[in-house]
């Protein structure tokens, strides 16, 4: 399945579930829902976090919380 | 009308909502810093008056996303509003919301409503969200959320007057939840409920989601909810995500029909296509380390005159306080020991204040957040995280305000190493102490024609603290077993214009702040270091004036009494200290003298210049720098007979000023902050250490 770290710059997705549970609820919080389309904005430099827009704000996470996030296919 | 003649209110919401402008919006000056009962969170609170003549009392609580706290300041929130005999526990919560970015804003809004608690909803930077052409339903959305709502524009003020005339009136919480928690863990929920004698569903619901963190609960409390729990069955995580997902769900429905989006958003791609350059894999870099570099330059520039204005201010009110009032040991106490003391620390202000100009400045504008995420990677090498760069840089001012910066570092592993290493960068209080020992044993010349040695030296200081805390946070990732999970989740807030009016408030408080804590210290340990500088006891100290008349019998009374007071010292208490650590430090190349210095500058670095001065029996009237040095010049080795300032002892003394601990708050702070003494005591061990060694090489390489 496909996570949300395996996306380019500008591309989209559409969040399905999570991967972690512990991570799962911080995500939520943040606006993270299931169903809600993220979009990859910008990204640090030497694989650093990544910037997604997510319910009308930017967001920052690293890649290993990024691929707690999976997407729907 | 209530019988009650103040009213506490709580200002809480996300971080980047304009909280703090609003609430230096309804404050004003009126205004003041503390901390949270029991425990270290900064706590700001201020107060209006009514136009009926009440008084209302405002907390600004820390910025939080919600209920569920990540990090320590953020617990203090659900503290506040869970436990009821909770002195900041409010009558009216005010809910600060960001209008362009309503629906998580709301999330916490809807817990705390929940919670039984009267709010109002505040929806500011009313101002961005009509640029960006959102068309807001305030009836709508008021009728909805059941609460009154009113719209601010935190830079023009408008909408603040009728906030104040809303709190003025008595409010009344609304009994219908927003959202039905019951269902989600019935039998907990009304057994809690039932044990604890608590009206709200929500709040019973909390104390079970929240129990080893309530510390207004007791043990056999804890126990019971364990207990209820237990035996329903109730699961903390799956439960939070299915209440938080339901309340979002409730959001997206209410925001859908009172909000009308245009389709493309004009401000956000503005702050996109700053994102692109800030964040660039060279431009991002160059442009955080040019922003550094400028910090730096006007922490040196701008404060210089400031700083000379300040201290010939005081020295010239020490002499007139010296010549105006009596002569005795009172006026001496005063003018040797305070006015000298309150000098060391007034003298700093100038700094401080550039310091947190900058800092504030990136705050406020959404810069702070993008350096955290370019310096992520990098930080995280060397055992770090991105969050650690606030409290380094901060650390160059004053290693107090950067260690409480840790706080936003939800790791504890990350924020210990932050808080063990941010001492190691230069604070403005090595400052003094450098200036002095460089002018003495670094000639003043060009090289290259542009940098200057004097400089370059300085710098080369700066670097090594730095290039300390960078190791030692290496050493400590691979020494410190902790199995904990570090993550990073951080909101990237749209650029804004800073508001200079917050710039200044924060200046003012943090000056206003660091003067009375720092000066408190200061002033004390003045106070006892003339005490012991001044006493002593033996034959030698009670009979000093017959022993020095036998022993220089030509002398002139001036350097009569110069020989006696140095005598005096030598044979005072404090000379006692400074000669019973002697050959400790004698291979460092430092004498008993330095030895006091090394001693009493334990309270604060700065203090070494001072009691440098009294050491070297220079009057009050000519207490500036170049005397001092004037004085240390001609100071001879006894055994020698050469020069006791040599260019192996200024080295030496300035890499262990680099190294060591020689801060009594820094100690206090972390003691503080890691609740406990074991991390202190490694810390100053560990930094005296390196200091001690570190000297001895400099000392033994430059000899």
């Amino acid at each position: 399945m496909k996570s949300l770290a395996s996306l380019g710059i500008n591309e989209k997705g559409i969040i399905k579930h999570f991967s972690d549970e512990q991570l799962s609820v911080k995500l939520i919080e943040m606006g993270c829902l299931p169903g809600t389309e993220v979009q990859i904005s910008f990204a640090a430099p030497f694989n650093g976090p990544i910037a997604i827009k997510v319910s009308g704000y930017h967001l920052s996470l690293r890649k290993e919380e990024a691929e707690c996030i999976l997407l729907e296919d | 009308m209530s019988a009650k003649q103040e009213l506490n209110i709580a200002l809480v919401g996300n971080p980047n909502s304009g909280k703090s402008t609003l609430f230096n919006l309804l404050t004003g000056l009126n205004q003041k810093t503390g901390n949270f009962p029991g425990v270290t969170v900064d706590k700001k609170s201020g107060s209006f008056t009514t136009a009926d003549g009440r008084i209302i009392r405002v907390t600004d609580l820390p910025g939080t996303y919600s209920i569920y706290p990540k990090t320590l300041d953020e617990q203090i929130v659900q503290e506040v509003f869970l436990d009821q005999s909770h002195p900041n526990h409010p009558d009216i919560a005010v809910v600060v919301a960001d209008a362009t970015n309503l629906k998580r804003n709301l999330l916490l809004f809807t817990q705390v409503k929940d919670l039984g608690i009267p709010c109002v909803l505040v929806l500011n930077m009313i101002d961005i969200a009509h640029q960006r052409e959102l068309k807001i339903d305030l009836r709508g959305l008021s009728i909805d959320l059941g609460v009154k709502v009113i719209a601010t524009n935190s830079h023009s003020g408008v909408g603040v007057k009728a906030l104040k005339e809303i709190l003025s009136k008595p409010l009344v919480a609304s009994k219908k939840p927003f959202y039905d928690i019951q269902s989600l863990a019935p039998d907990t929920i009304s057994q809690i409920q039932q044990n604890f004698n608590l009206q709200e569903n929500y709040r019973a619901y909390q104390y079970a989601q929240q129990t080893e963190r309530l510390t207004f609960l007791d043990e056999a409390e804890k126990e019971k909810i364990r207990e209820i729990k237990s035996k329903n069955q109730f699961d903390n995580i799956p439960a939070q995500s299915q209440e938080t997902i339901g309340r979002y769900q409730l959001i997206s429905d209410i925001i859908d029909h009172n909000i009308i989006k245009p389709n493309e958003d004009q401000g956000r791609s503005i702050s996109q296509r700053i994102d692109k350059v800030v964040t660039h894999k060279v431009f991002g870099y160059f442009i955080f380390f040019a922003l550094l570099i400028l910090i730096f330059q006007s922490i040196f520039a701008w404060a210089e005159g400031p700083m000379d204005f300040i201290e010939g201010g005081i020295s010239q009110f020490g002499s007139w306080v010296k010549s105006s009032l009596p002569s005795g040991v009172l006026n001496d106490l005063l003018t040797d020991g305070i006015i000298a003391g309150l000098a060391g620390v007034l003298v700093f202000i100038p700094q401080i204040a550039i310091l947190f100009a900058f800092i504030s400045l990136l705050e406020e504008s959404g810069y702070m957040s993008r350096a955290v995420f370019l310096m992520d990677k990098i930080m995280r090498k060397f055992g770090l995280n991105g969050k650690s760069v606030v409290p380094l840089i901060s650390g160059m001012a004053c290693a107090i305000p950067a260690i409480m910066a840790t706080r936003n570092i939800d790791s504890w592993k990350d924020r210990l190493i932050t808080i063990f290493v941010t001492p190691f960068m230069s604070c403005s209080a090595r400052l003094p102490v450098y200036t002095i020992l460089i002018g003495l044993v670094v000639p003043e010349t060009h090289v290259g024609g542009i940098f200057n040695t004097q400089g370059l030296v300085l710098m080369g200081l700066y670097l090594l603290g730095f290039l300390a805390a960078i190791f030692s946070a290496i050493g400590m990732k691979y020494l410190l077993k902790v199995k904990e999970r570090s993550y990073f989740i951080m909101e990237l807030p749209d650029y804004k214009l800073p508001q200079w009016k917050n710039v200044l408030l924060t200046i003012y408080m943090k000056c206003r702040t660091f003067t009375v804590e720092a000066g408190k210290v200061i002033i004390a340990i003045s106070i006892i270091l003339w005490v012991l500088a001044s006493y002593g006891s033996g034959n030698q100290f009670n009979n000093a004036e017959e022993i020095v008349k036998a022993e220089n019998p030509t002398l002139s009374q001036d350097e009569y009494e110069i020989v006696l007071n140095s005598h005096l010292l030598e044979h005072s208490y404090a000379g006692q200290f400074g000669k019973a650590i002697e050959p400790l430090i004698r291979p460092l190349g430092y004498d008993w003298k330095i030895g006091i210095a090394l001693i009493t500058s334990f309270a604060a670095r700065e203090v070494f210049v001072g009691t440098m001065s009294t050491i070297y029996s220079i009057g009050a009237e000519d207490d500036d720098e170049t005397t001092i040095r004037e004085r240390l010049r001609q100071e001879v080795d006894p055994k020698t007979g050469a020069p006791m300032y040599t260019m192996e002892l200024g080295f030496s003394l300035m890499v262990f000023y680099a190294f060591a601990m020689q801060c009594m708050s820094t100690l206090a702070i972390v003691y503080r902050e890691t609740k406990g003494w074991k991390w202190p005591m490694l810390q100053m061990t560990y930094m005296t250490a390196v200091a001690y060694l570190s000297a001895l090489l400099t000392y033994n390489i430059f000899s």
